[in-house]
């Protein structure tokens, strides 16, 4: 596993950025944000105001009509195309619809990460039940995707997002189909993680988790983020 | 492969119904490819053959001395014996005799038939020359005594004849490697159309291998393994079925009067040329997949 190094300033910052998909109106406007190193945040909003997008600019699943983008002290108009992966590999993402790959076992879809990393297969094989047992999963470790509920999906989602130990941890809906134990439980993974060093951003709707938690929220409104 | 683990991909390329059609094109293709390479190599070994025959003999031509058929005999007898002494006397010919009127007569019977009408024909005489491989006589010097003592003999040293089949040998080959040439190109637009399109299928897949940070590369290997593995199926077929017609051709060669053809065969470069098209068509797919992968996903984010 690769040594995790120590984030000082903003991991993520945005600078008056806009964003419009075609020729469409602007659904992100002048946002300008930060997250600094080891910090865990909220994004609340109503559906539709962009809380998504914003997301798939850091995961760098998009790029901006206008503004700046930094992630890791990295501009990334700047970057380079084949330095883009190792960039994402310090990115987890929990996608709201999962995105698993319907034909891989669940064991091989959390284990992607790892892979793609080139950890070692032994590593691979050790962390990867670990990890689905403590998420609950340990007897659906051969399941493949369309075998398994909604809830099942989101921890085997929430899984793969954190087995390689990320810098920053993007959530997006990620306690939409569990239950409050289940919910509660997986944001417990996440200050967990967050103790050891990950900058985290969990995109809600679920009011009385971020009440619960008692972190930090940024609120999107109108194509605007303020803070709640 | 690296990073793939043995037989184990991310992308679900194996039931991929758009590269399962890759090995019945790449079959034929290589299919063609073996004919045109075995043809090629076949008439270069002939003409090899040819050319260490002739190149050991020579025959001397005696024109049939005109008038009477009695003295025109005799004419002609004098000219080959003189003929005779004068090639036997040169450094490097091993042996010159006259062929038999009998021998001369089986040798145009094919074609003139009635050894009867043959008897009455003005035949020329013919020696049979036998040089030493290592010391060859200087023809053109030869040709030129010849002539100043026998003015009716003529020399024939076959090279004419089979300078021309070498330049017959030599556009065959190239023609041969533009259709290799060809078949490749085909072959590669063949790759490209299937991993394009396989890309096409696969493209959700794709973003998510991207967005949780694989390379192009890590992407790229799994297509290009795969197209390895269906180019080498199908190049193992093609040059399967190329054994029937090696079979019939050798059977054909057989069958030829004049034992022009009757020890046909490849040799050893021809089967180890034919034998590395399989190998040769499998590293072509997965080059031309593994380029394919990266030149489309350049234009992804």
């Amino acid at each position: 596993m690769r040594a995790k190094p120590v984030e000082t300033g903003n991991v993520v910052q945005l600078e008056k950025i806009g964003l419009r998909y075609g020729r469409g109106p602007e659904i992100l406007q002048d946002i300008s944000l930060a997250l600094p190193a080891g910090s865990f945040h909220f994004l609340t909003g109503p559906s539709g105001a962009g809380k998504s997008s914003l997301l798939g600019l850091m995961y760098l699943a998009l790029r901006p009509s206008r503004g700046r983008i930094t992630i890791f002290d990295r501009d990334i108009a700047r970057a380079r195309r084949f330095q883009l992966p190792a960039l994402r590999r310090r990115i987890g993402v929990v996608f709201q619809d999962f995105r698993l790959l319907d034909h891989l076992s669940t064991l091989d879809n959390v284990a992607l990460p790892l892979r793609v990393s080139g950890v070692p297969e032994r590593d691979v094989q050790k962390f990867v039940p670990d990890l689905l047992d403590w998420v609950g999963l340990a007897d659906q470790l051969a399941a493949k995707p369309p075998t398994l509920s909604g809830g099942q999906k989101q921890r085997v989602a929430i899984a793969r997002a954190v087995i390689g130990r990320p810098d920053l941890l993007l959530a997006d809906e990620p306690t939409g189909n569990v239950d409050d134990s289940i919910a509660m439980r997986l944001m417990y993974l996440f200050e967990e993680l967050n103790r050891l060093g990950t900058t985290v951003l969990v995109a809600t709707h679920n009011e009385a988790l971020v009440q619960r938690l008692n972190r930090p929220a940024l609120r999107i409104e109108d194509g605007q983020v303020v803070r709640a | 492969m690296k990073g793939i683990g043995a037989g184990r991909t991310d992308l679900p390329l194996k039931g991929d119904a758009t590269s399962r059609f890759l090995p019945w094109l790449v079959a034929p293709m290589v299919f063609l490819s073996a004919v045109a390479l075995a043809a090629a190599f076949l008439l270069y070994a002939l003409i090899g053959r040819w050319d260490r025959d002739v190149s050991g003999t020579l025959t001397v031509e005696i024109a049939a001395a005109p008038g009477d058929a009695a003295a025109a005999a005799d004419k002609t007898h004098a000219e080959v014996e003189t003929a005779i002494r004068l090639l036997k006397d040169t450094p490097g010919v091993i042996d010159a005799r006259a062929l038999p009127q009998a021998e001369l007569a089986q040798l145009l019977a094919p074609w003139l038939g009635d050894r009867d009408l043959l008897k009455q024909l003005p035949l020329p005489a013919l020696i049979d020359v036998s040089l030493r491989a290592d010391d060859r006589p200087d023809l053109a010097a030869l040709a030129k005594r010849l002539a100043a003592q026998v003015p009716d003999a003529t020399l024939d040293d076959h090279r004419v004849w089979l300078l021309r089949l070498i330049d017959l040998s030599r556009t065959v080959a190239v023609l041969a490697i533009v259709i290799v040439a060809l078949i490749g190109a085909v072959t590669s637009a063949t790759v490209v159309y299937a991993t394009r399109t396989g890309m096409a299928v696969h493209r959700e897949v794709i973003e998510v291998l991207h967005l949780i940070g694989a390379t192009d590369d890590y992407i790229a290997r799994q297509f290009a393994g795969r197209a390895f593995v269906l180019g080498l199926e199908g190049g193992i077929v093609g040059l399967v079925m190329t054994a029937p017609v090696q079979l019939g051709l050798g059977l054909v060669a057989r069958h030829i009067e004049g034992g022009f053809l009757s020890d046909l065969a490849m040799p050893p470069l021809g089967w180890a040329a034919c034998a590395v098209l399989p190998v040769a068509a499998a590293i072509l797919a997965m080059v031309t997949a593994r380029l394919t992968v990266h030149g489309t996903l350049a234009r992804m984010l």
